[in-house]
C-alpha cells in the first residue's frame, strides 16, 4: 500500500503482521490462523481421502502417484530413524509434512491479495501465512513435546523413565543436575522446534511486505526472486519440522 | 483497502513465480509422476506377460508330457505285440522242427524195418531152400528148381 491509501508505512507493516483476532488477554483467538490452518487442513485431508479412495494398485494417476510419492519419502525418512514398532510416528510425520508445507506455500500468494479480498468483505485483517503465527507453530511443537514425554514413559514404564532423567549422564550422585540438564533438554525440543518455523516463515513474510513497499515497477526485480527462493525454503521448513518430530520420537524410544 | 499500482507489482512478481514454476518446478515433478506411472504399468505389464508366458509354458509341458506319455504306450503295446509274434513264430517253428524230427526218425525206423525185413526175408528163403534142400535133398535140382524158389523168396 501507498501513501495514498491513507497508511504510513509502519502502518501498512503493522497492519499486515497483525492478526485478526476475537477476544483478550490470553483468551485472543487469532481468527485468519485458525480458520486459514483449518481450511487447507481440510482440504488437504479431503484431497487425500479422495486419492486414498480412488486408489488404484494398477498404474496410478498423478495424483496419486504425487501422494504415493509423499508418503515413501516420509516411511523411508521414518524407517532410517525409527528402529522397532513406529506406530503412529509415520502419519504424524505426513501429517506434519504435508500441513506445514501448505501452510507455508500461502507465503508464495502475493503479499496484499487475500488482505485486500478480505477487506472487500469488510475483514479488517487477515494474516494468510499460518505459520508466521507462533500460536500455531507452538501448538504443533507442544503437542511433540507431549507425544514425546507419552512415549518416553509407555517404552521405559515411568520407572525407567525417572530413573533415565535422574542418572543419565552423569550417574545417580548428581540426580539435581541430571535433573536440570533433562528438562532443559527436553524444554529446547518443542521451543527450537516451533520458534525455527515461526522465524523463517515470520521472516520471509517480513522481507515479501518489504519488498511491497518498492515502487510497483520494482517489485519483480526483488520479489521473483525472493518467492523462487522461498519455494526452496518452505519446503525445507516443512521437511525439517517433521524430521526432528521423528528423530525426537525415535529418541523417545531407545535408551541413552 | 484500495486497489492501487502495488498490486500490479506483486501481480508481475506472481506471474514471474508461475512462470518460473511453470518452467522449471512443475515438469520435473510431473516427469517424475509419469515415469512412477510408466514403472508401475511396465511392471505390471512384464508381470502379465511373465504370467502368460508361464501358462504357455506350462501348456507346453503337459501336451510333451501328454505325448511322450503316448508314445510310451504305443511302444509298450507294440513291443508286447511284437513278442508274442516272436514266441508265436518260435512255437510255430518248435512245431515245425518237432514234426520233421518225427518224420525223419519214422522215416528211419521204417527203413530199418525195410532192412530187417528184407534180411529177415532172406534168412527165412535160405532156411526155407535150406530145409527143402535137406528134405529133398535128391530130388530136387537146385538148377532146376530156381525158378519155384525166387517165386517162393517174392512171396515172403
Amino acid at each position: 500500500m501507498s501513501e495514498s491509501a491513507g497508511l504510513t508505512t509502519s502502518e501498512y507493516i503493522h497492519h499486515h503482521l497483525t492478526n485478526l483476532h476475537a477476544g483478550h488477554g490470553f483468551w485472543t483467538f487469532n481468527l485468519d490462523t485458525l480458520i486459514t490452518s483449518a481450511l487447507l487442513g481440510a482440504v488437504i485431508l479431503g484431497l487425500f481421502a479422495h486419492v486414498a479412495r480412488k486408489a488404484t494398485s494398477g498404474a496410478p494417476g498423478r495424483l496419486q502417484a504425487a501422494v504415493e510419492i509423499l508418503l515413501e519419502m516420509v516411511q523411508t525418512q521414518v524407517k532410517d530413524t525409527f528402529h522397532g514398532d513406529s506406530g503412529i510416528v509415520g502419519p504424524l510425520a505426513l501429517t506434519i509434512f504435508v500441513w506445514v508445507f501448505t501452510l507455508n506455500t500461502m507465503d508464495l500468494l502475493p503479499v496484499d491479495l487475500v488482505p485486500l479480498l478480505m477487506g472487500d468483505m469488510g475483514v479488517s485483517h487477515w494474516k494468510v501465512v499460518p505459520t508466521t503465527d507462533p500460536n500455531l507453530t507452538f501448538a504443533m511443537s507442544i503437542t511433540v513435546f507431549f507425544l514425546i514425554l507419552f512415549y518416553n514413559v509407555k517404552v521405559k514404564k515411568l520407572g525407567g523413565f525417572m530413573h533415565e532423567v535422574l542418572t543419565v549422564p552423569f550417574g545417580a550422585k548428581m540426580a539435581p543436575f541430571n535433573l536440570l540438564f533433562r528438562l532443559i533438554e527436553d524444554l529446547a525440543k518443542p521451543v527450537s522446534l516451533a520458534l525455527r518455523l515461526f522465524g523463517n516463515m515470520y521472516a520471509g513474510e517480513m522481507v515479501f511486505i518489504l519488498i511491497a513497499l518498492l515502487p510497483a515497477y520494482l517489485q519483480w526485480v526483488l520479489g521473483a526472486p525472493w518467492a523462487i527462493f522461498h519455494i526452496l525454503i518452505i519446503t525445507l521448513q516443512a521437511f525439517i519440522f517433521m524430521i526432528l518430530t521423528i528423530i525426537y520420537l525415535a529418541m523417545a524410544h531407545e535408551s541413552h | 483497502m484500495d486497489i492501487n499500482a502495488t498490486l500490479l507489482g506483486q501481480a508481475v512478481t506472481f506471474a514471474i513465480l508461475i512462470w518460473f514454476t511453470m518452467k522449471f518446478v512443475w515438469p520435473p515433478l510431473v516427469a517424475a509422476l509419469d515415469e512412477r506411472a510408466r514403472k508401475v504399468a511396465d511392471g505390471l505389464a512384464a508381470a502379465e506377460r511373465a504370467k502368460q508366458d508361464l501358462a504357455k509354458a506350462e501348456m507346453l509341458s503337459t501336451d510333451a508330457l501328454n505325448k511322450a506319455k503316448g508314445e510310451a504306450v504305443e511302444i509298450i503295446a507294440l513291443s508286447e505285440k511284437r513278442a508274442s509274434e516272436i514266441i508265436n513264430q518260435a512255437r510255430q517253428e518248435a512245431l515245425v522242427e518237432a514234426e520233421r524230427v518225427k518224420t525223419q526218425a519214422k522215416a528211419e525206423v521204417d527203413l530199418e524195418i525195410t532192412k530187417a525185413r528184407e534180411a529177415l526175408r532172406d534168412q527165412v528163403a535160405d532156411l526155407a531152400v535150406a530145409g527143402a534142400e535137406k528134405i529133398l535133398r535128391r530130388e530136387i535140382n537146385a538148377q532146376a528148381h530156381s525158378e519155384l524158389l525166387v517165386a517162393i523168396r517174392a512171396e515172403l
